[in-house]
């Protein structure tokens, strides 16, 4: 059971998400987590700001478990399953990440310039991560779905829409990592 | 019953995101550098599977658990939603280093700034919720 302690290998997470999909499929649900943003967003009142979050949330509410339980499972995977967490990254992209400034690249499991709490009183930091994250909920409701939604459900069920979505998943991705990082760290 | 299947299912996708770090800002940093397999297999091996096991329920015939009917919704045909879509979640995925999954997984696993992220996609999801009528489909 030793393995269990360790980061999973890629061949063991793969199959445990197409297990998860098939899961939900038997309970009559859709993968697909972003749709739970626009929940977030309804039970907040912004029904009364756009027709878009008119709905009675109480019918996404069985999604709002699941990612309740994902959050019960991040807890889980930290605290119980793992020893060290430093992600062992390729060296190549600790040499990368270094240049960048991220000295804690190879060591951690989030980068501690972005994701520790002294993160919080950084100006940078919190302008990073509010910016990234408006552009994950403005982008997975433009292209109706994220990497669950789209790059698993949706390409699983061979929709054209959805490699569509995840090719521009990708063009956005690359363009962040290769043209904007360079002037933003 | 119903919300301890959920629970449960949400609980293993959430050790599922954590252990294989999918969850982990520096994997998506060495996934858009091509760096390493990791993420490409787990994101084709649960592809390949997936698209066996929809293909086996539909031709099969496969019903849910509770005796219903599997259904699969067709996406509807677009180019520039999906496009344009998926390039602003592309940009922000990078920078976050988190798609909504592992935002949700990130939390339990004690990382308070992921908070942020959260907030700043709820609001991302509102601001679309606002502009929709005036984007491009």
């Amino acid at each position: 059971m030793q393995w269990i302690f360790e980061p999973w290998p890629w061949y063991v997470a793969g199959p445990m998400i197409a297990l998860i999909m098939f899961l939900l499929l038997m309970v009559d649900k859709n993968f697909g987590m972003s749709s739970n943003l626009r929940t977030m967003c309804t039970i907040s009142g912004a029904g009364d700001k756009a027709d878009f979050f008119k709905f009675d949330w109480k019918e996404k509410r069985w999604n709002l478990i699941v990612a309740f339980g994902a959050a019960i499972g991040g807890f889980i995977g930290a605290y119980l399953l793992s020893g060290d967490t430093a992600v062992a990254i390729q060296p190549e992209t600790i040499s990368d990440l270094q240049t960048l400034g991220f000295d804690s690249a190879g060591k951690a499991y989030l980068p501690t310039e972005l994701y520790d709490l002294n993160a919080l009183t950084d100006f940078k930091s919190m302008v990073i991560l509010a910016i990234g994250g408006i552009l994950v909920g403005f982008g997975a409701r433009y292209a109706g779905g994220c990497t669950s939604g789209h790059a698993i459900s949706g390409l699983s069920n061979l929709q054209l829409p959805s490699l569509i979505a995840v090719i521009g998943f990708f063009i956005g991705g690359l363009a962040m990592i290769h043209f904007i990082f360079p002037l933003i760290f | 019953m119903r919300t301890v299947s959920y629970l449960s299912i949400g609980i293993l996708f959430g050790i599922t995101m954590f252990k294989s770090e999918a969850a982990s800002w520096f994997r998506i940093y060495e996934m858009f550098k091509f760096d390493s397999f990791h993420m490409y297999g787990i994101i084709g091996s649960a592809l390949i599977i997936g698209i066996v096991m929809v293909q086996f329920i539909k031709r099969k015939n496969i019903k849910s658990f509770n005796g219903e009917p599997i259904n699969f919704t067709p996406k509807e045909k677009s180019f520039s939603r999906y496009m344009y879509g998926g390039i602003i979640f592309g940009l922000g995925w990078a920078l976050a280093g988190a798609c909504p999954g592992p935002m949700f997984t990130l939390v339990g696993a004690g990382y308070v700034p992921i908070l942020v992220v959260i907030l700043g996609s709820m609001l991302g999801t509102f601001l679309y919720g606002l502009l929709r009528d005036k984007l491009p489909h």
